[in-house]
């Protein structure tokens, strides 16, 4: 925290009395906890020019969804408890996430990621495979057309048919009529063209929810379109890499945020962990102009016309709850059972299977990832809560897994936000859904760049995107 | 022709001690009086020719996270060498660098490759941190030292050559499956995947 003292800067007239400057003062933008949303976007106003204050009250990277040693693991978990040295290195050898997630290879995220040229921080490994739940069985997910006529999820009747429908789902083009095949996807409903091709109510299940990735049967009755494409995304990032439609960072999820921090302060940005934000300064007209930290009890003002964070951030009355996600984290020493001892793997339980209407996920990663101690696997499920006792309702999921080391459990409220910041500059993201991949966080991200600053972000990608340029 | 290793060296150091001026003078063989304060530059590579292979240094600057202890556990992870960056003339920098080669022992790999660098050996007449001093810490943390000048470029290639020499060459770089993510083809499905 050393700050020149051989020049005494004159006191700007915007600076309350008392106060002190935080950082540099004055900013475009401050953003608050360093989330992925925040770091994307604090990332994104950064290479535009922007001035921006990134500050987190943590020490660590990453908010609600970073990567956690052992010791903070515990520290967050199981307050005053030391992890057991059985599991391994404290601090080195864990990097569990708090949010279960993982990468959709072909979708928004990686344009983002390519976008920015912040993939060149990471590394990632293809995850081995992805499973959903059929009547008390797991089974691999069939993708291709091949796969569906050796796949034991159906009879050969009915692979005959999804083959059918895959071969058209992988030519279908929105700008090509002639490839419609006379079904017009603005006007059917995705159950009418499960019909057209005689699929029956499992192959449904499976397709809206292990590959169309629909949480409910919601979809079934809406214009096709968007499951049709969420299906295309699904095969085409299968496509990309071979054994599962995702991918995921070596040392876990955590690095996501603290890439795109790097490329908000590579372009200028000024981060401050242990900031303790404990206040967000409004106008008479209720906007939002800056923030105020005390730190070593010296009162610390900085200001910006642009306040974005994470919800955990903003007064009660700038957010509502929408819902409640139950996450288990389990540390095992062995792979799900019947995975084909997958080194990482998602298994999805369509909720109608169970009994309930969200579906569970399990995120599977492992030593190999370099998020756990050789030989340990991370297994984490979630889903939304429908229930007074939600982790009960994770019971299917912890049934699958097997025997855990140690397990721990959370119940966060899921917040989104009242307004869209035009009338208080208040920016504030949604909190992190049960969803198992990060397309909805992604397009979280992009309607919080439209409402900052008024334009689209353009994710296309251009042949010069991840050429050196430094 | 000998082999390439490739090696990630981070810089590290107290702000305004120079960190960027010397890869800029290492990597571009230029230095600027006034360099801002490090942007829009933080991934630079160089190479090292040494007799029995080539060092590929790349370099990872902290883009400014050091004012406020900020850096991310991304920025120590996998780093093979550091240089840690300190300005003689000023003592506050040298204790600082001091803690940020035990910050280093302690978030960094344990086989990590130090380098003390006291920067900014030019301007002598200002000198607060006696060469002696400095030596006598380094040799008893067991890591490299130099005094260096990104200005005159005293020591700067040196302190580089130095660390590559202590890199380990021999059966390096373990098959990795883990890639980057590359952009895709363009190829037959227009408006496709990405």
């Amino acid at each position: 925290m050393a700050e020149s003292k051989d020049e005494a800067p004159a006191r700007p007239d915007w600076l309350p009395a008392g106060c002190e400057m935080l950082a540099d003062g004055a900013y475009d933008a401050i953003i608050m906890g360093t989330g992925l949303k925040e770091a994307v976007i604090s990332g994104l106003l950064s290479t535009k020019g922007m001035k921006v204050l990134h500050v987190d009250r943590n020490s660590w990277y990453g908010g609600d969804c970073a990567s956690l040693n052992l010791t903070n693991l515990y520290g967050k978990f199981r307050a005053g408890a030391d992890p057991p040295p059985s599991l391994g290195h404290p601090t080195r050898d864990y990097n569990v996430d708090l949010i279960p997630k993982f990468i959709m290879a072909c979708g928004n995220l990686v344009k983002m990621l390519l976008l920015t040229k912040v993939t060149r921080y990471l590394e990632f490994k293809n995850v081995d495979g992805s499973y959903v739940y059929k009547q008390g069985k797991i089974l691999k997910v069939p993708a291709t057309p091949d796969e569906a006529l050796r796949s034991s999820l159906m009879g050969l009747f009915e692979k005959r048919r999804f083959r059918k429908f895959l071969i058209w789902i992988s030519n279908y083009e929105e700008d090509k009529p002639a490839t419609y095949e006379g079904l017009d996807l603005k006007v059917l409903s995705m159950r009418q063209v499960y019909e057209h091709y005689g699929l029956d109510e499992n192959t449904q299940s499976f397709i809206g929810h292990a590959m169309a990735l629909q949480r409910d049967e919601t979809y079934l009755n809406l214009p096709a379109l968007d499951a049709v494409k969420s299906i295309q995304l699904y095969c085409y990032s299968l496509e990309r890499y071979g054994k599962s439609p995702y991918i995921y960072p070596m040392y876990g999820l955590g690095g996501l945020p603290e890439g795109f921090s790097r490329l908000c302060a590579v372009h200028g940005g000024t981060f401050m962990l242990q900031c303790p934000v404990e206040e967000i300064l409004f106008d008479g007209e209720g906007k939002a102009w800056g923030i105020k930290a005390t730190i070593d009890g010296v009162p610390q003002v900085a200001k910006a016309p642009i306040v974005v964070g994470d919800p955990s951030y903003f007064p009660k009355e700038k957010v509502r709850c929408y819902g409640r996600v139950v996450r288990s984290i389990c540390i095992l020493d062995h792979p799900i059972p019947n995975t084909a001892d997958a080194e990482s793997t998602q298994i999805i339980i369509p909720g109608r299977q169970v009994g309930r209407t969200e579906d569970i996920y399990v995120c599977m990663v492992s030593f190999s990832h370099n998020v756990a101690a050789a030989g340990k696997y991370i297994a984490i499920a979630s889903t939304t809560v429908e229930t007074a006792d939600p982790i009960s309702e994770l019971a299917p999921a912890f049934e699958m897994i097997g025997p855990v080391l140690e397990r721990f459990d959370a119940v966060s409220e899921a917040f989104e936000p009242v307004g869209s910041g035009a009338a208080d500059s208040c920016y504030v993201s949604a909190s992190y859904d049960a969803t198992s991949h990060f397309e909805t966080t992604s397009q979280d991200i992009l309607d919080l760049y439209e409402r900052i600053t008024g334009s689209k972000l353009s994710l296309e990608i251009n042949a010069d995107t991840t050429e050196a340029d430094d | 022709m000998s082999r390439v290793c490739h090696f990630k060296l981070v810089l590290l150091g107290d702000t305004a001690v120079g960190k960027s001026c010397l890869v800029v003078r290492f990597v571009r063989n230029e230095f600027f009086e006034f360099q801002e304060p490090t942007i829009g530059a933080a991934f630079l590579t160089q190479t090292v020719g040494l007799d029995d292979a080539t060092v590929k240094f790349e370099i990872w600057d902290t883009a400014g996270q050091e004012r406020y202890r900020s850096l991310a556990p991304m920025y120590y992870r996998g780093a093979a060498a550091a240089i840690v960056v300190y300005d003689v003339t000023n003592k506050d920098s040298f204790n600082g660098a001091k803690s940020w080669v035990k910050e280093l022992q302690r978030r960094g790999d344990p086989n990590v490759v130090i380098a003390l660098a006291g920067n900014k050996a030019d301007l002598e007449g200002r000198r607060q941190v006696h060469f002696e001093e400095a030596h006598a810490y380094a040799e008893e943390n067991g890591i490299i030292h130099m005094e260096t000048s990104a200005k005159s470029a005293l020591n700067v290639k040196s302190i580089f050559v130095e660390i590559a020499k202590r890199l380990p060459k021999a059966g390096a770089q373990p098959e990795r499956e883990a890639f980057p993510i590359m952009p895709p083809r363009r190829d037959k499905k227009a408006g496709g995947c990405c």
